[in-house]
């Protein structure tokens, strides 16, 4: 029976009433009385020498109410990277000056190097085209390769366009080059992981303000984590002292990564609401969402897989170039390196693995997390080159991926990448996705395509993530300058209904839902009379905001634990006014009852007491109901899932047509099977977006081609099939209370190697001599490729 | 954007008017005139609305069985009260954009921007239309001059499209994935005097007629008789999307399968 309330139940999200009928409060609607607008203005070429900067005519414009230059700016900090990564040799990574606004030279086209704040935002804009930079064209630094190459250098202070040069494990190195060496068979790979603009529906927006009676600040923005964000203006940027600035992330129309990181934009609107008296506000216009948001991907990789004739594996080797744009995002550094050669032993008990990054700047956007971070890069490298051997070795995919997979009683299991995988079980997956993909009509269904003059393939997938970042310890040690715990704390109001304020934040998640399901299963109340308090660093505890799937793992895991010492306390509550032992209480239904009476008190009851405490023993129990839990994970969680997709290829124009997806995941204990269905489908219309449709492409002078929605391919509803989704083969997690695993990420990390799979098959069944096509697989190229075959 | 004053005249002889003033332009449906307006992209003092002026909405048959079309009438008009009259040119109006879209562009828009990945401007030459201005009558002939190039004179507007109707036609759009404008766009139509074969989005030099194809076909209107016919990739467009190679291909397939729907 489907539960209709508390962990388990398909509750509707209660959010979406307030999005769907607009009410919600994104930072874009928040005006404040004598609010000023400011523009950027942003460098259009990719690699130049600021030689000068005029504002004369600018700042006598109307309503023009300050200019900002970089110059402005060289006394405060940088924008640090989250991650200290050290080269293979030992030496740390390059790590320049990320300013609040370019000052000597600007990077990449959108590289903001001065900004205006005006009375209105056109009066801004007419300003800021008076503005007038005499800056010097450099040659781009476009390619990685080349860029690794040149004699000049996208930050000359540094010497070098490397960021660093990653081995992991490195001591495996000798042994994996031996193994691959010794190998019977190995199959070779190069494959481009494309870059992606993450595209967040609600473009980022910053408001500043400044209170000069208490020299206080407070900070409206488009952030997954507010609490990070003050920390690194405060600590790093601004030297604005954490207790006089409160960062608030009101509603937030999507992240998808781009908006864990702090951007020069906040820092400048801080400086400017001091400066004018005025509040600010600065709201990005959807060219420089696409300019300037930390993009994603674009790793190039070759991988090598070494295996026995008869399919074991033996060794995985990679070499990647990983671009990190023209400055170190926040978090930039660990996306390329722990969250994807970690994983680089996927679902398998293969026992050599080596993974060598190299990281590369270019006069590029900054690429950073984005949705599924490091996981897909790893998934798409292991999952297409698995393909890639079985074909040459005539052995069936899915078998080939049995044969090699971690097995139930192998847990926990240490992956030769270095993790330790606590629970799964991925052969009841290819079990559960081969009956629900049909696999067995697929030669049928391929014979009805072949009739119609369109090529049919089978694509499968199985992968393993790493996520509920994070465990502080071992983060630590790998070189994180943060902790990656998250925190709750859960007050009971005196009227017994309660406010929950948390670290995660949602923006799209459903938090505000889930999370009362499960603190009123634990209460025995009705969730409705729960809710959810984030974003808001002034109300908050600590935490670290929503991303890496740790939301429910990490946040959720504090939210019980927060809930349990209030039941504690509750408990003594109740004792104390059953004038019973605590030992001899039960709590069921939201009742404290004595054991073998019906002597009870409703948790209402004991709310009200502890706000009103009289007749009291103050002496034991402090009155009031509130506690706080810090929650750190004891290990990464690991979903996994086994995926199939099933194409047409029209051979005469290249287009491919999704027909079929089927999507098992294990994501541990399920709290809210609706929610995490559609968390699934956003998944993979991303992963889907990104095999097929999507690119931020810059050509050789640094200049983003695909800019706009008339070049930049957004998956649309029709190039997306119904998707079978299934999360029943469930093995939960072994370190959080709730047994659960996360499942933000997973569609977008399994998808991509899957449908490019599926199309390697459709080709090859059409007699195309094609290995392997780059992502996204647009009609052009799957064209291109079939003719060049 | 910057500031501009707003006309709404209710007659063409009121907006002609209002657009003697060099810094006036005429705003239709305005689903590419905003757009450039709000990336700063043109700077008109005035734009003179046409979707006010009745007489240049509607569909209507003609005395000589053309199908009209007033030159403010939106795409999704098109779509609905051509649908009887001209099925193939409706489904083309259908598939402009999106709802919202087709609820504002005009067919005077489309025609007077000339986008080369448009899909009017293959209709218009595919049917051999007449395009009425203000000021005269010009033969789809002679009025397609090359990307956004047209015949119009500054401050001259499209009242009304001319289209005679075939006994048979189709259009065939291939879209680019991101715009869904036509990467490659074909309009077949057979008239009684012979075949016309018109190509949006592939070439450099905009819609343009195939006329090899429109020989081949106007003998025997069958896709089979494009035989080894095909257009050459030299002056094709190049871009993100597709290859001068690639588009000269899907000329000829996408011409084949017009034929073939068109029956
Ligand atoms: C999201 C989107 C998708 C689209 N997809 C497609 C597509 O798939 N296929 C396609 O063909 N088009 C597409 N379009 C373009 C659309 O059809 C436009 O409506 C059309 O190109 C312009 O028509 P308009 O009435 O909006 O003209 P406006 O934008 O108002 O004006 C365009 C130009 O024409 C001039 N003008 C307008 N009306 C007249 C007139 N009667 N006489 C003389 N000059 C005039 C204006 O001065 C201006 O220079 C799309 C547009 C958008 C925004």
């Amino acid at each position: 029976m489907p539960k209709n309330s508390g962990i388990g139940a398909s509750t509707k999200r209660r959010e979406d009433l307030r999005f769907l009928k607009g009410q919600g409060h994104y930072t874009d609607d928040i005006n404040t009385y004598g609010q000023a607008t400011a523009v950027f203005v942003r460098s259009n070429v990719a690699n130049g020498k600021i030689n000068g900067i005029d504002i004369s005519v600018a700042e006598n414009m109307p309503g023009v109410l300050a200019i900002f230059t970089g110059a402005d700016f060289v006394d405060v900090g940088g924008n640090p990277a989250g991650w200290l990564i050290n080269s293979r040799d030992g030496t740390p990574m390059k790590e320049p000056k990320r300013p609040v606004l370019a000052h000597g030279k600007v990077r990449h086209v959108g590289d903001a190097y001065a900004a205006v704040v005006a009375e209105t935002e056109k009066q801004a804009r007419d300003a800021a085209e008076e503005i007038i930079a005499d800056i010097e064209e450099l040659p781009a630094l476009v390619d990685m390769a080349a860029a690794l190459k040149a004699d000049h250098f996208v930050h000359d202070e540094i010497g070098t366009n490397q960021c660093f040069d990653w081995g992991w494990i490195e001591d495996n190195r000798a042994a994996t080059d031996a193994a691959i060496k010794a190998a019977p068979h190995v199959t070779t790979l190069e494959l481009v992981n494309n870059r992606l603009a993450p595209n967040a529906l609600e473009p980022r927006c910053s408001t500043a303000s400044y209170d000069q009676g208490t020299d206080a600040y407070t900070l409206h923005t488009t952030s997954q984590n507010p609490h990070l964000t003050r920390l690194l203006i405060s600590a790093f940027v601004m030297g604005i002292p954490e207790n006089k600035l409160t960062v608030i992330a009101p509603d937030v129309g999507g992240g998808f990564g781009s908006k864990i990181y702090h951007y020069g934009e906040e820092a400048l609107v801080l400086a400017a609401a001091k400066k004018v008296g005025r509040p600010v506000k600065w709201t990005a216009d959807r060219s420089e969402a696409f300019l300037t948001d930390a993009h994603g991907r674009d790793h190039v990789t070759k991988i090598e897989l070494a295996c026995e004739k008869d399919g074991s594996f033996i060794a995985f080797r990679t070499e990647t170039l990983a671009n990190v744009g023209a400055y170190l995002s926040n978090f930039s550094t660990v996306t390329p390196t722990f969250l994807h050669g970690t994983l680089m032993a996927g679902n398998y008990t293969v026992p050599h693995v080596y993974v060598n990054v190299k990281t590369v700047f270019t006069n590029t956007a900054p690429v950073d997390a984005y949705r599924g971070a490091g996981r897909p890069e790893a998934t798409y490298s292991i999952e297409r080159v698995i393909d890639m051997a079985a074909r040459e070795l005539g052995i069936d995919p899915v078998e080939m991926r049995r044969k090699n997979f971690v097995k139930p009683d192998q847990y926990p299991f240490a992956s030769a990448a270095g993790l330790e995988y606590d629970s799964g079980n991925y052969d009841a997956l290819m079990d559960k996705m081969e009956t629900l993909a049909d696999r067995g009509g697929f030669d049928a269904r391929r014979r009805e395509s072949e009739a119609k003059g369109l090529l049919r393939g089978f694509g499968v997938n199985a992968y393993i993530e790493a996520c509920g970042i994070a465990p502080s310890n071992l983060i630590g040690v790998l070189g994180s300058r943060v902790g990656l715990y998250d925190a709750a704390t859960v007050r009971v109001n005196a009227t017994g209904n309660l406010s929950v304020m948390v670290g995660a934040h949602s923006h799209g998640q459903g938090h505000e839902t889930v999370f009362p399901q499960i603190v009123g299963e634990m209460l025995g109340i009705d969730p409705l009379s729960i809710d959810i308090v984030h974003g808001d660093t002034s109300k908050i505890p600590f935490g670290m905001g929503t991303y890496g799937s740790r939301s429910l793992a990490v946040c959720g895991s504090a939210v019980v634990r927060a809930t349990e010492k209030i039941i504690v306390k509750a408990k003594k509550i109740a004792a104390h006014m059953l004038e019973a032992a605590v030992d001899d209480l039960d709590f069921v239904d939201g009742q404290f009852t004595v054991k073998g009476t019906d002597s009870s008190v409703s948790f209402g009851e004991v709310a009200l007491k502890a706000y009103i405490p009289h007749n009291f023993p103050i002496e034991d129990i402090e009155p009031g109901l509130e506690e706080t839990a810090f929650y750190d994970p004891a290990n990464f969680t690991y979903p996994s899932g086994a995926y199939a997709c099933e194409v047409e290829v029209d051979t005469e124009t290249g287009k491919v047509r999704i027909d079929r997806f089927t999507a098992v995941d294990d994501f541990g204990n399920v709290m809210n099977p609706m929610i995490v269905t559609g968390q699934v489908h956003g998944g993979l219309g991303q992963g889907i977006g990104q095999a097929l449709l999507e690119k931020a492409q810059y050509d050789s002078d640094g200049q983003l081609l695909s800019a706009s929605y008339m070049d930049y391919t957004m998956p649309r509803a029709d190039d997306l099939p119904f998707y079978t989704v299934d999360h029943s083969c469930a093995t939960p997690c072994t370190h959080n209370p709730l047994g659960v695993k996360g499942c933000g990420e997973a569609g977008a990390i399994g998808s991509p190697p899957t449908v490019v799979n599926a199309v390697i098959d459709a080709l090859q069944s059409g007699g195309k001599n094609v290995i392997h096509i780059d992502m996204p697989l647009t009609p052009v190229r799957v064209w291109e490729a079939m003719n060049n075959a | 954007m910057y500031a501009f004053e707003i006309e709404r005249p209710a007659t063409i002889a009121d907006a002609v008017a209002a657009l003697q003033d060099e810094d006036a332009q005429a705003l239709g449906g305005g689903q590419t005139l905003i757009p450039t307006l709000k990336a700063r992209l043109a700077m008109p003092a005035t734009l003179v609305s046409l979707t006010g002026i009745g007489e240049m909405k509607g569909v209507c048959l003609s005395d000589e069985g053309a199908l009209c079309i007033g030159g403010a009438t939106t795409h999704g008009t098109v779509a609905q009260e051509a649908a009887a009259l001209y099925p193939a040119l409706a489904a083309l109006a259908g598939h402009i954009g999106d709802p919202a879209v087709r609820n504002r562009g005009t067919i005077g828009g489309s025609l007077a921007n000339n986008d080369p990945s448009a899909c009017y401007p293959a209709a218009a030459l595919g049917s051999g239309a007449t395009i009425i201005t203000n000021a005269r009558t010009i033969a789809a002939d002679d009025y397609f001059q090359g990307m956004f190039a047209t015949a119009l004179d500054a401050g001259e507007v499209i009242t009304e499209v001319r289209l005679p109707i075939p006994q048979a036609a189709n259009y065939q759009k291939f879209v680019q994935p991101a715009s869904r404008f036509a990467l490659v766009g074909v309009y077949v139509a057979k008239y009684a005097d012979g075949v016309r074969v018109a190509v949006t989005g592939a070439s450099e030099s905009g819609v343009f007629r195939w006329t090899e194809a429109e020989a081949a076909l106007s003998a025997d209107f069958s896709a089979a008789a494009l035989g080894d016919l095909g257009v050459s990739a030299e002056g094709m467009i190049g871009d993100l999307h597709g290859t001068p190679a690639y588009r000269a291909h899907l000329v000829k397939v996408m011409t084949g399968r017009a034929v073939t729907a068109a029956g």
